[in-house]
């Protein structure tokens, strides 16, 4: 069977131990977590977590009943790509060299991203986009001098309400 | 009035009517301790280890049909429990573990006998809990309660820091409503059901396939009303065995690895499969491509992970057992369902026919067989003891050998296979049914795990009857050695002893022990007639295998039948 990426959402109790009892329930069934972030929702009492894996669907359906089982969890739910949409953030630090300037204003500007802070040696960029945007603004970015980067990993959210 | 954590706790356990506690005090579980000692309704057995505390829990839930309570310290009192938390999650057995904590303001600093319990036991507990505010503590328990019977059961543990338990609150102030907002309800099955039926109605080899989890859904009587009316064969996991009556004609005994040969054949040649309770473990069946090859597969558990896991199915369907029977058996009585005789004759003769070509066997020789031993005490009691098991040839002969006819009267370690298991576990179930006869069935390996706990039997008055099939081996690895690793006895044999008749002597126990068949009546009976514990140490062929014997990964089909009987 082939592999492909999942966005799991779960809603679940704000509990310290409810985070460990879902990344314990992958790791103990040797499922990888791909990206996880999470958000406190409406009711502060609750929870939602997106977690992103690959897998083959025969997986991803044992991971979300597995996940669905445990206690402190409402509702796990794949999400699958075209009933969602989803972007990921990216926060680059940049050390270019004085010739590279003018090339990287340039790619901010006709790539629509935004710099966010800068001072006389660094400059610090904001990119969102879909996982291949991500993945494109690095390959860009790495030969103009940059030196580190973070990214969030994928939020989803339903084009429809359940 | 002010109660203290300890109070609050006593209380709350008297709701849930759980006043039969299995444990052993130490420091952090002082408090709680102290105040047991004013609690008139509370029955509390010391046992000598805290895996004796958890297994004889385990053993009382599986008796009695209710949840056992178990009550140990921080750290190793804690980490001694895991074995037997494990154990009771493996077999889905309804458990509450009270574990002692260090005070809240040392958790996280290597304390003294401090452990973190609830990680440790995260992926071997239904759900466990860190009870860090008094306020919070008669609420977790009623849960812990709540979560550890309902839906598939299993165990649940609370940590209890020590100051928790000192500080005191409001009478007014406790609150213990259960709300739990993760659960769901079960769906709506009629169709499922009804689909399911349909298959049934036009099946000409069907076969029920039933397991623990008829029993633990109180399940059996619409499992009997629905088998007989049907009129089709029943076979059973190891956890299934009482489910449906052992003597029963229709009744074709275990299948897997060690199942019966017309049990591996049926399920190998059915055309319908219909399970109830069940899970399809690797031990039942065995090479998955070739499980049940020409079978349609109906599937009714209350755990949706258990449904489409490991095989092929056709109808699965999310429900408690009694609930789905009860749908089945409304149906075929609107419909005043039988078979047409047609349909089925030829599969009824045909596992009529493989009955009586492969039945279960063994050679008589001069010296003791394990099997004739099971079946002296099968015999002996009427098939109405409850019978515990080790783990090993003891539990499969205990399995293939004695007929279960009754829900609740066989237990044993079946997911997990704790060897040490069945002692203490003999323990819990005789205090559940003090009018009972309680039988372990042990090898000389497994009961040497827990051997300790014969003085909780002999302070308690607990007169459970200890059999133990001693072939000075670790029998089932030395099988294995025999046929899958040429013979090299490598580690598995303990011909050093200890003699038992002087050791449950030690105790305060008796011991009786004969190496002769013609004596095996007259020592089951004596031991089962005498007060009290008794341990009876009964020398067998020391190179006994249980057959019949699947290879892991083969199919069930390719069956080891041992040596052939002589009649």
């Amino acid at each position: 069977m082939s592999k492909r990426e999942a966005a799991i959402s779960i809603v679940v109790n704000n509990k310290p131990d409810v985070l460990a009892r879902i990344a314990g329930t992958f790791s103990g069934r040797g499922f990888n977590i791909e990206s996880i972030s999470a958000n406190v929702t409406r009711d502060p009492a609750i929870t939602k977590i997106i977690i992103t894996t690959i897998g083959t669907q025969d997986t991803i359906t044992k991971i979300e009943k597995q996940i669905n089982r445990l206690v402190d969890v409402l509702v796990a739910r794949d999400i699958s790509v075209d009933e969602a949409v989803q972007r990921e953030m990216l926060l680059i630090r940049m050390k270019p060299a004085a010739a590279d300037r003018n090339d990287l204003y340039k790619a901010v500007i006709t790539n629509g991203w935004k710099i966010i802070g800068q001072d006389d040696t660094y400059l610090f960029i904001e990119v969102t986009g879909e996982r291949e945007d991500i993945d494109r603004a690095l390959a860009v970015l790495e030969p103009l001098g940059m030196e580190d980067f973070s990214r969030t990993g994928t939020v989803v959210i339903e084009r429809r309400g359940p | 009035m002010k109660l203290t954590g300890s109070e609050v706790l006593f209380r709350t356990l008297h709701k849930e009517d759980a006043n039969t506690i299995f444990g052993y005090p130490g420091g952090s579980v002082m408090d709680i301790y102290d105040e047991m000692f004013r609690q008139k309704d509370i029955r509390h057995i010391l046992v000598r280890h805290e895996q004796g505390a958890i297994h004889a829990a385990d053993g009382y839930a599986r008796a009695s049909g209710k949840v056992g309570v178990c009550l140990v310290t921080s750290g190793p009192g804690a980490t001694n429990t895991v074995t037997g938390i494990a154990n009771a999650y493996g077999d889905s057995i309804p458990v509450v573990v009270f574990t002692g904590q260090v005070p809240t303001h040392l958790i996280g600093n290597d304390a003294f006998q401090e452990v973190d319990i609830t990680g440790i036991t995260r992926s071997c507990t239904k759900h466990n809990y860190l009870v860090r505010k008094i306020e919070d503590l008669a609420r977790t328990v009623r849960e812990a309660f709540h979560i550890a019977r309902s839906g598939r059961p299993g165990p649940v543990l609370i940590d209890l820091p020590k100051d928790v338990m000192q500080s005191s609150i409001d009478e007014g102030a406790i609150e213990d409503e259960v709300h739990l907002n993760g659960t769901s309800a079960l769906p709506d099955i009629e169709e499922d059901c009804v689909r399911a039926f349909k298959l049934l109605k036009e099946a000409r080899r069907p076969l029920l396939f039933v397991g623990g989890g008829v029993i633990l859904g109180k399940a059996c009587d619409d499992l009997r009303t629905f088998a007989r009316r049907l009129h089709v064969p029943v076979i059973s996991s190891l956890m299934g065995l009482g489910a449906f009556p052992g003597t029963d004609p229709l009744s074709l005994g275990m299948v897997g690895m060690h199942g019966t040969y017309y049990a591996n054949m049926a399920i190998s040649h059915c055309d319908l499969l219909f399970a109830v309770g069940v899970r399809f473990d690797d031990r039942v069946t065995s090479k998955l491509e070739a499980f049940a090859p020409h079978a349609k597969i109906v599937h009714i558990d209350i755990d949706a992970v258990s449904l489409e896991r490991t095989v092929r199915t056709d109808i699965p369907i999310l429900s408690d057992s009694k609930r789905a029977l009860s749908i089945f058996n409304r149906l075929m009585a609107e419909a005043s369902f039988s078979y047409p005789p047609d349909q089925t004759r030829e599969w009824l003769e045909q596992v009529a026919a493989w009955k009586k070509r492969v039945p279960l066997s063994y050679c008589r020789s001069q010296r003791i067989k394990p099997q004739y031993v099971v079946e002296k005490l099968f015999e002996i009691t009427g098939g109405d003891a409850i019978v515990t098991t080790e783990v090993g040839q003891n539990q499969m002969w205990a399995a293939q050998f004695y007929k279960f006819d009754h829900p609740n009267s066989f237990i044993t370690s079946g997911g997990l296979g704790a060897m040490g298991f069945g002692f203490p576990a003999a323990i819990g179930a005789q205090v559940a049914c003090p009018d009972r006869t309680v039988v372990d069935i042990a090898g000389d390996g497994s009961i040497q795990m827990n051997i300790q706990e014969l003085a909780t039997a002999v302070t308690h008055r607990i007169p459970v009857k200890v059999v133990i099939l001693n072939n000075l081996y670790l029998g089932m690895v030395r099988q294995w050695q025999e046929l899958y690793y040429g013979k090299r006895y490598s580690q598995s044999h303990i011909n050093t002893g200890p003699d038992f008749v002087k050791l449950a002597e030690a105790y305060g126990a008796v011991g009786l022990r004969t190496d002769k068949p013609e004596e095996v009546k007259k020592v089951l009976t004596k031991g089962l007639n005498t007060e009290g514990p008794v341990f009876m140490d009964i020398r067998v062929e020391p190179e006994e295998g249980v057959y019949p014997i699947v290879k892991p990964g083969a199919p069930l089909t390719e069956m080891d039948l041992g040596k052939p009987a002589v009649l």
